[in-house]
């Protein structure tokens, strides 16, 4: 207990400075750019589909491989450079690399339905359910 | 060089009162990768989601400015569930240190990145100088 240190103060004079350095330990967790997921993406649900969207500017068709498994959808690529002649750079901001990202989805899903397409940088993949997964109705027999 | 204008900062959220959107789009800069060879300052500007008629650029003196709106990506019948990126706006502004031949800036939209190729102004290119023998 801090208060004990200053008995005759009576208040922490450090209170101030550790709510400060809480406070900046919060403002740059997670403020660099490897940290975030790539790429970040969105999950539409539909009655028996599910759409998975994804922001990847500047990957084409052939630098990304998409693959399931039961549920688990994966994305893996890699972003490229691009490579210039006695470039003088100003600024890099894109990140390159490789990415990888596995997303649960909520249902199973039919892998022989699955269509994905590129449009302006985000990618969209639709998936439908598996026949044998979805719910069924119930009747119930008149006595 | 190519230096930055903030101007996203100062923006407030327009509302129906004082002009043309009702519901305010969130705002992003671009990441962007800025390299000058010989010839060229070239600009590649990250905007996934917006299309072609959708980006606008002015050079103004030497401020350029980059903005592109991206399509709303609604689905029909579908309901969001799960949200790490949202449709927006995109907005940068940069000070070019360098004339720009404007008559020959080429932009061109690739899988949502912007190039933009801006010449230098035959001015502004490096000159050899030769010495004469006196």
């Amino acid at each position: 207990m801090a208060l004990s240190e200053f008995p005759r103060l009576g208040f922490d004079p450090f209170v101030e400075l550790r709510r400060m350095q809480s406070e900046m330990n919060r403002l740059f967790s997670g403020l660099t750019p490897a940290s975030r997921d790539f790429p970040p993406i969105n999950i539409w649900l539909g009655d028996n589909s599910v759409v998975v969207t994804g922001e990847l500017p500047g990957v084409t068709r052939d630098d990304v491989t998409i693959s399931l498994q039961e549920d688990v959808l994966t994305l893996e690529g890699a972003r490229h450079p691009k490579q210039e002649q006695d470039a003088n750079w100003q600024r890099r901001e894109r990140a390159y690399g490789t990415f990888s990202r596995a997303v649960q989805l909520p249902f199973r899903v039919d892998p022989d339905k699955v269509q994905a397409r590129f449009n302006n940088g985000i990618l969209e993949i639709e998936l439908e359910r598996l026949e044998a997964d979805r719910p069924k109705k119930i009747e119930i027999r008149a006595a | 060089m190519a230096q930055e204008v903030r101007t996203v900062e100062q923006r407030t959220p327009q509302t129906a009162e004082t002009g043309q959107r009702s519901a305010p789009r969130p705002m992003f800069l671009p990441p962007a990768d800025i390299y000058e060879t010989r010839d060229n300052i070239v600009v590649l500007a990250e905007m996934p989601g917006v299309a072609l008629d959708g980006v606008d650029i002015t050079l103004e003196r030497r401020v350029l400015t980059i903005r592109g709106r991206s399509a709303a990506s609604d689905h029909g019948g579908y309901q969001r569930v799960y949200n790490e990126y949202s449709d927006g706006d995109y907005e940068r502004v940069f000070t070019l240190s360098e004339n720009i031949d404007r008559e020959h800036i080429e932009a061109t939209l690739k899988d949502g990145v912007l190039h933009l190729v801006l010449p230098k102004a035959e001015t502004a290119k490096p000159r050899k100088i030769e010495l004469k023998s006196g």
